[in-house]
């Protein structure tokens, strides 16, 4: 059956998600973002001193793909917590600067009412990382 | 390439009764906040899907780059 890698590829995202707590869909890498959006999700997460795995969707356009179909959510970055569609950048930020975001991931910095720091701000912890095994 | 006047006239069409503020300084990247009585007990997620629902398949991230939205219960 030709739709048998596109399985697998399911498989493989719902068990990303299903294995770490807060994994974010991004484009590039949290070192080196290759959009805004996906830049301000992480400047966001790392502000929260959360760890979290990363998924660069850039490293096979089917892993796009099978996401926004899996996820019913159109566009990247997307963030995860607990298996749970959290959103996407806008709504990430949006938590951050209202202190959800901090609660809803179990951070201890849980102040809220800060301005996002700007993104690739250098000298935070470095994220968890996780392989891209999706192909 | 739709313009922000198109972007907000779409919405507003999509969620009967909300009202959008569309911007966008080149027609590919958009601003928009909306607010509509649809979004009252859905969840942010939900209320950014009603959204999106209104664009067609391949259309975000196509002709529209990116729709940066806000969106609010009236």
């Amino acid at each position: 059956m030709t739709d048998q890698p596109e399985n697998q590829l399911r498989d493989a995202l719902q068990g990303a998600i299903a294995s770490n707590d807060v994994i974010l869909f991004m484009k590039g890498t949290p070192e080196q973002p290759m959009c805004g959006f996906s830049a301000r999700t992480c400047a966001a997460l790392e502000a929260t001193e959360t760890e979290f795995a990363a998924v660069d969707v850039l490293a096979d356009p089917r892993i796009r793909q099978e996401l926004s179909s899996l996820s019913n959510w159109p566009t990247i970055p997307q963030l995860f917590v607990h298996g749970e569609l959290v959103g996407g950048a806008d709504i990430v930020g949006q938590m951050y600067e209202s202190g959800e975001l901090a609660a809803v991931l179990g951070a201890p910095a849980a102040t809220g009412g800060n301005p996002l720091p700007d993104a690739a701000e250098p000298g935070s912890a470095p994220p968890l990382q996780i392989e891209n095994r999706l192909g | 390439m739709p313009t922000a006047d198109e972007v907000k006239a779409r919405i507003e069409e999509g969620i009967p009764g909300s009202d959008a503020e569309v911007t966008s300084d080149d027609n590919v990247h958009f601003t928009a906040r909306v607010v509509a009585n649809d979004f009252a007990n859905l969840s942010l997620v939900e209320q950014h899907r009603l959204v999106y629902a209104i664009f067609g398949e391949g259309e975000l991230g196509g002709s529209i780059h990116a729709l940066a939205l806000t969106t609010e219960t009236r």
